[in-house]
């Protein structure tokens, strides 16, 4: 840091400490704050989504569909490829996908009309199909990580984003699904995570709602599993 | 950005004879209120959160130093920097020079009010920069080279037709010669034109709702995603924030989002929300190569402490701009600077001086809907007041109204002569009021009666009917 820097920097932080009254390194409670810094305590989760696993997967799909996401389920992995053909053929669209590494292990032989290309998007790639780290039942929200198998463009670029959500992957509240992604990657957080719900909407032209903005004009959630996904808690929750 | 607060009288006066404006500000009066009310019915937990939403910030505010320093100790740790910045100018200097360092020609932004509040595009501009609005309002006002009109919906001033004809006269360029009339037809016109920018940008610069001390985390929501392409497709992503966006850790940061989105726009959440916590890591397909956090302080610190400092729990959510009837009457570039309404109100003052805009706490009718409806509990009426007396204190105020405000002061202090000088007042007054109860014109308050009647007083002081009553109780 250049010297201005280091100088303004010190100027901005005696500021605050002599508004709040008290010299440097000098904070109250240092214990209470350290446990405050560290995180992983929930403040109030609204009893909406503390429910059970099979109330949670239709929270989840009601909550979603309201926002204008469609889902539909698949019972097991060899299902998925019909699914996504579905959806392509049933929007008149393009049987060519760009697809996150993460999911290149479902079945795809089974659907030889799917052309489909690993990696990140580019701006004429009409439909990208990616995974999710977990599926949010409360606001019906998709929880995306970025990682070197599922890079983020994919999210946002393509006019139509279909997501691989295995039901057991829905979690009631953000913060259970974050306390599992702390568990996964405790050191530090990911370089991004995007919380979606719904496709990109703007309201900017006289208040009236209108789907795809900038991001996708369409998301599609395939659930992947049992219909009721197994055992009353979220994956990564004890007891 | 000019700043024009010190005319909002006039500026009220033409807008209200706006014929457009007031068109556009109608699309209001139906939308936010009764989706907010919606939204808020629906979460039965909404006013617990609200108390832990302001208990959060007031507990950062209290430790801010400790946060920021925690907070640039993540960042740092996870390949990030952060710029300290004591003004606006020593802001975009550092956001000029990250930008020639990369030799950037264009940037992307997306919706930020401490870009605003910052005046950044001009000054990017004047530096051989263009800046690019992707969020779909700020566009609109970009090409009509306006400042926004409110923080969440910045061109709610604009009708259909409006932007029909800017899109039309700016996107000719782009081969697109068609005039539009369908809102659907603008925003597809807008995302195709838009798209290529996106990709071409070698910078992208965006705001944060909330920096998190916790992860060193920037959080950023939109609806329409163009943060996120603004983030990750440039090199570069530079982030603006002022100081008091700090929240201690992730559970904090979502007890606010379940209120954000519901005061704002009446949604359960924002479409987007995005934690972004550094460049690209190693192995990573896209993102951006350097992240950069430019950390505006404009005067903030002055503030904590003070009467004002509940200001600083402000999450820009507009709850109170959208019920504010002095708002919706007027639009919000009235206000004459980057905020308005009642938040505006408070904080305008605060970062520009009230000498410049002594006239915004004034211009409230202080029906109190503001604070009922504020997820953080801030007290804006008391702020305005609170202004009120400095602007007197400061003798900012017009000598008239400075003399009468003495005089009844002198008065209300010596009860033995303020009560029969009443009487008599308020008998003269009833007496010569007539029929119709009513004063069409009045000595000394042609404010009041130049737009309405002033009623007639009923003829006795409070301080008397009240002992009648007592008395007639059988009471001491």
């Amino acid at each position: 840091m250049s010297a201005g820097k280091e100088a303004a920097r010190a100027a901005i932080l005696a500021r605050v400490r002599a508004s709040l009254g008290r010299g440097p390194g000098e904070a109250a409670r240092p214990d209470e704050l350290a446990r405050r810094l560290a995180g992983g305590r929930p403040n109030l989760i609204p009893a909406r989504s503390r429910v059970g696993a099979e109330e949670r997967l239709a929270l989840f799909v009601r909550m979603a569909e309201e926002v204008a996401a469609s889902t539909v389920r698949c019972a097991s992995p060899d299902e998925v490829p019909g699914a996504v053909g579905a959806f392509l053929a049933g929007h008149n669209l393009p049987s060519e996908l760009v697809m996150a590494p993460e999911v290149e292990g479902y079945p795809w032989h089974a659907a030889p009309t799917l052309t489909l290309r690993k990696g990140r998007a580019s701006k004429d790639d009409l439909t990208g199909l990616t995974g999710a780290f977990a599926g949010i039942a409360e606001t019906g929200t998709l929880m995306m990580v970025a990682g070197p198998k599922s890079p983020t463009t994919l999210n946002f670029l393509p006019d139509n984003h279909v997501v691989l959500l295995p039901t057991g992957r829905i979690f009631g509240a953000y913060e259970e699904a974050w306390a599992e992604l702390r568990r996964q990657s405790p050191r530090r957080p990911p370089t991004t995570v995007n919380f979606i719900t719904g496709p990109s909407r703007t309201a900017d032209i006289e208040q009236t709602m209108q789907l795809g903005a900038h991001g996708p004009r369409r998301l599609h959630i395939i659930l992947v599993g049992p219909d009721a996904p197994p055992g009353e808690a979220p994956p990564g929750e004890e007891g | 950005m000019e700043r024009t607060s010190h005319a909002f009288k006039e500026s009220a006066v033409r807008a209200l004879q706006d014929a457009t404006l007031q068109m556009a500000l109608g699309n209001m009066r139906v939308g936010f209120v009764g989706k907010r009310q919606k939204a808020r019915e629906r979460l039965p937990e909404f006013e617990r959160l609200c108390d832990l939403a302001r208990d959060i910030k007031d507990h950062t505010l209290k430790h801010l130093d400790f946060y920021l320093e925690a907070f640039e100790a993540r960042v740092k740790a996870q390949d990030g920097e952060v710029h300290w910045c004591r003004t606006p100018a020593e802001a975009r200097q550092v956001i000029l020079e990250i930008c020639q360092r990369v030799e950037a020609r264009t940037v992307t932004k997306g919706k930020s009010m401490i870009a605003e509040e910052i005046a950044l595009n001009e000054f990017l501009e004047a530096n051989g920069i263009e800046p690019v609005e992707t969020d779909l309002g700020e566009y609109i006002i970009q090409l009509a080279h306006e400042p926004p009109s409110h923080i969440i919906a910045p061109a709610i001033h604009k009708t259909r037709e409006q932007v029909s004809d800017l899109f039309f006269e700016h996107h000719r360029q782009y081969g697109k010669t068609r005039r539009l009339d369908e809102t659907r037809a603008l925003v597809d016109e807008a995302r195709q034109v838009l798209r290529p920018k996106y990709v071409a940008a070698d910078v992208g610069i965006t705001g944060a709702n909330f920096l998190v001390a916790e992860t060193g985390s920037v959080v950023i929501v939109t609806n329409e995603g163009n943060s996120d392409l603004t983030r990750t497709l440039p090199k570069v992503h530079i982030v603006t924030a002022s100081i008091e966006k700090l929240v201690p850790n992730v559970e904090d940061v979502w007890t606010i989002l379940r209120l954000l989105a519901r005061s704002a726009t009446g949604q359960e959440l924002s479409t987007y929300t995005t934690f972004a916590s550094g460049p690209r890591q190693e192995g990573e397909l896209d993102g951006p190569g350097e992240f950069h956090v430019v950390l505006l302080d404009n005067g903030r610190s002055d503030v904590l402490g003070t009467e004002f400092q509940d200001i600083l729990r402000c999450i820009r959510c507009a709850a109170c701009i959208n019920h504010c009837p002095v708002y919706r009457a007027v639009g919000g570039h009235a206000y004459g600077w980057v905020y308005s309404g009642p938040m505006g109100a408070v904080l305008t003052p605060m970062l520009i001086g009230i000498e410049e805009a002594g006239h915004l706490p004034n211009a409230s009718t202080f029906c109190g809907r503001c604070e009922a409806v504020c997820p953080m509990r801030i007290p804006l009426p008391r702020m305005m007041r609170h202004w009120r007396e400095r602007e007197f204190e400061g003798g900012h105020s017009p000598p008239t109204f400075r003399r009468g405000i003495k005089l009844w002061a002198w008065l209300a202090r010596h009860p033995r002569l303020y009560g029969p000088v009443m009487a008599l007042a308020i008998g003269l007054m009833a007496r010569l009021a007539g029929r119709r109860r009513r004063f069409r014109v009045l000595p000394l308050a042609g404010g009041w009666t130049g737009s309405r009647d002033f009623p007639a007083p009923e003829g006795q002081r409070f301080m008397a009917m009240w002992r009648a009553r007592r008395a007639a109780r059988g009471g001491p």
